[in-house]
């Protein structure tokens, strides 16, 4: 079991014939990925990667019966790409892109929200559950097959998570990289009770860093309704106030957004919550021995 | 990117936002001129800088002749500003703001930004204006009115009505030209990807009037492209100069005031390398993010700019290679040794793909003061170390 995507699902990729989308999609196909086509305006009806493209999602998804996008396009181009999907049926849109202008992903996810498509990202590594399917551009073999859900806000957060819960010798269910976006799709709050549902996940990590206030979010929901250990660390305890730290959503505003008043609110939740991110795997063994 | 009150008081004046006249100078002889243009009695000269707290600082002054005028600019022009948003070191006056003084009954607050919670613009009032509204908030935070607007309807009278009502205006000619006010407040911050506007104070004349006696505007980096008259209103001299030089090469950098240079990929692991240097007891130098496309030459241009720090006593390069290869950030070190004078130990962590090849060339390239490390925790204990001269 896994969350939201297996070695079954069918996977669309638009901006397919790109630089980054043809080299991602590739590796995702060398996983193991169901990549059924891509889509590409003006190049409907060639072949790339052994994979048919299309001009639009639509067509893609009536010859293939894809139900995800992993989505490569331009930041300017973004918006366009999501509600495109989301106007074709699929049912998750995973956006990998960095440098969506907000304003369109505020008016994107309405709009896939309005046609009960989940998206995940834009500016994120993407999705994989391990040994199936890989849907973004995350190093897979890190990923070995385990009893550990994550969720993280920061692409290489996430392999250095996964890493080390492997070499305690322990494996990934599912990893999903939601973005550092101040604007973001699926997040802590939707991905929990998905992970809290799946048999297989034991325990879960989550990575979080300053700015906005999911993580605060989360706390509440995992008070209220989960009950396997979490595992959590908030980058950022030693940035500055006000500045920008290369994500765009990743600043204090004022003194809203700090690492510590995420820190407190998990902790008191129950979470395990660890000062440097060295610490995951350590911590990850031990809620579960605890079980 | 921010700009300075006078380009948000134009982009206001486009909107009809009401704002005083006023004009910027960059000479004392400026000044004068533009103070006479603007015909008096009363003026204001204002210091341009990117920090609020610029009155308390000195920068905001009240002249009541043309001779304060000139004083004043002479003495502001130039000066080093310091506020509680410049930090110590303060920021140098290089323009002036000549303005209208104004006739104030009182000093309201208004601002648009970002509800990230509810994923949508928020307009905040508060009949407290000319305080940091930070401190109301946390003292009186009913004074606060907060109206969100779905952009898909935009601005409906029922969100000027919650408005004027929460600011207690029962003058119906008031609550209309707070209503317009707001309204083109929202239609600009949405059509220029503004980050946040603010306006503190904004003031209510004798006679019922409401203008925006300052501007503070914050626009979406990610949205300029599709801006160019607002890029064009970037500041450099505002910028931090090794920041911007390190964008230039697709690095993020941000100084910091530690003894130990980072050097990473990925902005969560930036911080998180940070974060984990200072839980061993040392203290970062920089943030730095090499990005996804790193390659030697922007590596060693992120040596280069760690270095320039003179507080920089070790560096930690640490580098979790998904699409960033490590055997490229290992070549982009032996090349830095080439370019740079690497004078402190670099303790250098390659993990993820291509970290065996990685390995093998540092290995072979022997340059000394680099000491390799394990993982995460083994890479910062030996950087705290190597800081310490141990």
């Amino acid at each position: 079991m896994s969350i939201l995507v297996n070695k079954d699902t069918k996977v669309i990729v638009q901006g397919f014939t790109g630089k980054e989308g043809s080299f991602h999609a590739e590796q995702c196909i060398a996983y193991g990925t169901n990549i059924v086509g891509g889509v590409t305006p003006n190049k409907g009806g060639q072949e790339h990667l052994g994979k048919p493209v299309f001009n639009t999602v639509k067509e893609a998804v009536k010859a293939t019966g894809a139900t995800v996008s992993m989505i490569f396009v331009p930041p300017a181009f973004v918006a366009d790409a999501v509600m495109e999907a989301a106007d074709a049926g699929i049912e998750l849109a995973v956006i990998i892109t960095e440098g969506a202008p907000v304003r369109d992903m505020m008016y994107a996810k309405q709009y896939a929200t309005k046609h009960n498509m989940k998206t995940i990202g834009p500016n994120c590594p993407g999705i994989i559950t391990a040994d199936e399917c890989k849907i973004g551009i995350m190093p897979g073999m890190i990923f070995k097959k385990g009893n550990v859900g994550l969720i993280s806000k920061s692409g290489t957060l996430t392999y250095e998570g996964a890493n080390q819960v492997v070499k305690e010798g322990f494996g990934i269910t599912t990893a999903v990289g939601i973005g550092g976006d101040p604007i973001i799709g699926l997040s802590y709050k939707q991905l929990l009770p998905m992970f809290e549902a799946d048999p297989e996940t034991e325990a879960i990590v989550m990575i979080g860093e300053i700015g906005g206030d999911l993580e605060i979010q989360a706390a509440k929901l995992i008070k209220e309704q989960i009950t396997k250990p979490v595992v959590a660390f908030i980058a950022g305890q030693t940035a500055p106030k006000g500045k920008r730290m290369g994500h765009a959503g990743a600043i204090i505003s004022g003194s809203a957004g700090t690492a510590k008043e995420k820190m407190e609110a998990l902790e008191a939740a129950g979470v395990k919550v660890v000062v440097s991110p060295a610490e995951i795997g350590k911590a990850v063994a031990e809620v579960l021995a605890k079980k | 990117m921010n700009i300075h009150e006078y380009q948000a008081k134009q982009i206001f004046a486009k909107y009809g936002v009401p704002t005083p006249k006023g004009k910027i100078a960059h000479t004392v002889e400026e000044a004068v001129e533009n103070a006479k243009e603007l015909g008096g009695p009363i003026w204001v000269v204002k210091a341009q800088i990117h920090a609020g707290g610029r009155g308390l600082g000195g920068g905001v002054k009240l002249a009541k002749s043309l001779d304060e005028v000139k004083q004043f600019a002479d003495e502001i022009l130039g000066m080093t500003l310091v506020t509680h948003q410049t930090g110590p070191e303060g920021k140098l006056v290089q323009k002036v703001y000549i303005e209208d003084g104004a006739d104030i009954q009182d000093e309201l607050y208004l601002s648009v930004v970002l509800d990230r919670a509810a994923e949508m613009p928020i307009i905040m009032a508060s009949t407290e204006g000319g305080m940091d509204i930070e401190t109301v908030a946390e003292k009186t935070p009913e004074k606060i009115i907060k109206v969100q607007v779905d952009p898909s309807v935009g601005f409906q009278g029922f969100h000027g009505r919650e408005l004027v009502f929460g600011l207690g205006i029962t003058d119906k000619v008031q609550q209309k030209n707070m209503i317009n006010f707001a309204k083109k407040l929202y239609t600009l911050y949405m059509e220029n990807d503004a980050e946040m506007i603010e306006i503190n104070p904004l003031i209510r004349t004798s006679e019922g009037e409401f203008i925006a006696l300052d501007g503070k505007m914050g626009f979406d980096d990610s949205a300029l492209g599709r801006h160019p008259e607002i890029e064009a209103m970037r500041d450099l001299s505002e910028e931090d100069p090794d920041e911007r030089e390190a964008g230039k090469y697709g690095l993020s950098y941000i100084a910091l005031d530690g003894e130990i240079g980072c050097m990473v990929n990925g902005a969560g692991l930036a911080m998180g390398t940070m974060d984990t240097i200072n839980y061993m007891g040392g203290t970062p130098a920089n943030f730095l993010d090499v990005g996804g496309s790193a390659n030697a030459e922007t590596v060693a241009k992120g040596f280069e700019i760690i270095l320039k720090n003179p507080n920089v006593k070790a560096i930690f390069v640490n580098i979790f290679g998904g699409i960033v290869r490590c055997d490229r950030i290992a070549n982009g070190i032996l090349e830095a040794t080439k370019l740079v004078d690497v004078h402190v130990p670099v303790v250098v962590r390659l993990d993820g793909t291509n970290a065996p090849e990685a390995a093998e060339i540092l290995k072979n390239a022997n340059i000394k003061n680099v000491i390799p490390a394990t993982d995460l925790a083994d890479g910062a204990a030996k950087a705290v170390a190597a800081a310490k001269g141990e």
